[in-house]
């Protein structure tokens, strides 16, 4: 079992190839869990095609497999997995950070409660919203 | 804190969304605070918080109008760090550091209601190019910081917790200004973590730098 932690969420795949740097998933396990898919035009999220990068395809694609880490770091992206390869974390780049927050929609997110209720920052809409952090330290 | 605003503005369409960020299980500041009727409190042991909104101390607030549009970016939330003046070992503070302090507080307090009450008419409420010009953005090295974080907690939960202490240390030393993740990895081995000495060592190394970045405001110090 191989945990895959992305901005969306926290994803489980089981049969990952985790060999190096590399994190191989089914082109299935690849959506689910990016969003991306290899497709005639290059690799593809939504509407947004990257071309895979000249002599370098098969470090990313292989038959129907995707490696989602070498596109991430493709990407720009952040890339930090364990040592025995079982849990990644596919962070966004600074840049998807800053323009998020350069376009003064305030990030969604999350979190639950003490009770263990989950709470969206959206789910507040339509009021004036302090977001205060704290903690017991 | 935040019980007595609150509860005066409530019913102006105003909520308060406090979030822990706390990774240490079962604190019981948790709970006292999630005791208290009214607002909304939120933990956030992997730092979501920190990673969306670049955040790197607490307590910091962010003013969010109806629409979801950020009217102030993070900034302290009206903390002033007069604790720097404190007697290390009465853990006493001078008169005059104690006032600016409380004066911080009530300054910030009345803006936010000065804002709940106006709306964009505050003098509080910045329009877009002020909130953009006022934001912080994070590097490549934050992001990567982010990610060890996440990982080392991820790592932490299902009992890894040599190689997830490594992975929190990692991104402490990626992310050096963060106080978050530092408190975090420093606050495995570590309870009263204010009064350690690791604690008054890192924030003697500031120097003539900010603890808590000035607000932007009138009367802030």
């Amino acid at each position: 079992m191989t945990t895959v932690l992305t901005d969306e969420g926290e994803f489980t795949v089981s049969e990952a190839e985790a060999s190096g740097d590399a994190l191989w998933l089914s082109a299935g396990d690849a959506e689910s869990a990016t969003g991306w898919v290899s497709k005639a035009e290059g690799l593809c999220r939504g509407s947004v095609c990257v071309p895979l990068p000249p002599g370098r395809e098969r470090q990313l694609v292989r038959e129907s497999r995707l490696n989602v880490a070498a596109l991430w770091r493709h990407l720009g992206r952040p890339v930090v997995h364990s040592a025995r390869g079982h849990v990644w974390v596919l962070g966004p780049s600074a840049q998807d950070r800053a323009a998020a927050l350069r376009s003064l929609e305030a990030p969604d997110f999350t979190l639950p409660d003490p009770s263990g209720r989950l709470h969206s920052l959206s789910d507040y809409r339509g009021k004036k919203v302090l977001l205060v952090t704290w903690a017991s330290w | 804190m935040w019980q007595t605003l609150y509860e005066e503005l409530k019913d102006r369409s105003f909520m308060v969304v406090a979030v822990a960020m706390d990774s240490r299980e079962g604190d019981p500041l948790q709970w006292i605070e999630a005791a208290r009727p009214g607002y909304v409190t939120l933990i956030d042991r992997d730092h979501r918080l920190a990673d969306l909104y670049h955040m790197v101390n607490v307590p910091q607030a962010v003013w969010i109008d109806e629409r979801g549009r950020i009217v102030r970016p993070p900034e302290p939330a009206g903390a002033y760090e007069g604790f720097r003046q404190m007697d290390r070992v009465t853990r006493s503070m001078p008169d005059d550091a104690a006032r600016i302090t409380a004066e911080a507080k009530a300054t910030y307090v009345n803006a936010i209601r000065d804002w709940v009450l106006h709306g964009a008419a505050s003098e509080h409420a910045f329009d877009a190019s002020q909130a953009r010009a006022h934001l912080r953005v994070p590097s490549d090295g934050t992001v990567a910081a982010h990610a060890m974080f996440r990982l080392g907690q991820c790592l932490l939960r299902h009992g890894e917790t040599e190689e997830g202490d490594r992975w929190l240390q990692e991104a402490s030393r990626q992310h050096p200004e963060s106080w978050c993740i530092w408190r975090q990895h420093a606050g495995v081995t570590e309870l009263g973590l204010a009064s350690q000495p690791d604690f008054w060592t890192r924030v003697d190394a500031l120097g003539d730098k900010r603890y808590y970045a000035r607000v932007d405001m009138e009367g802030m110090p």
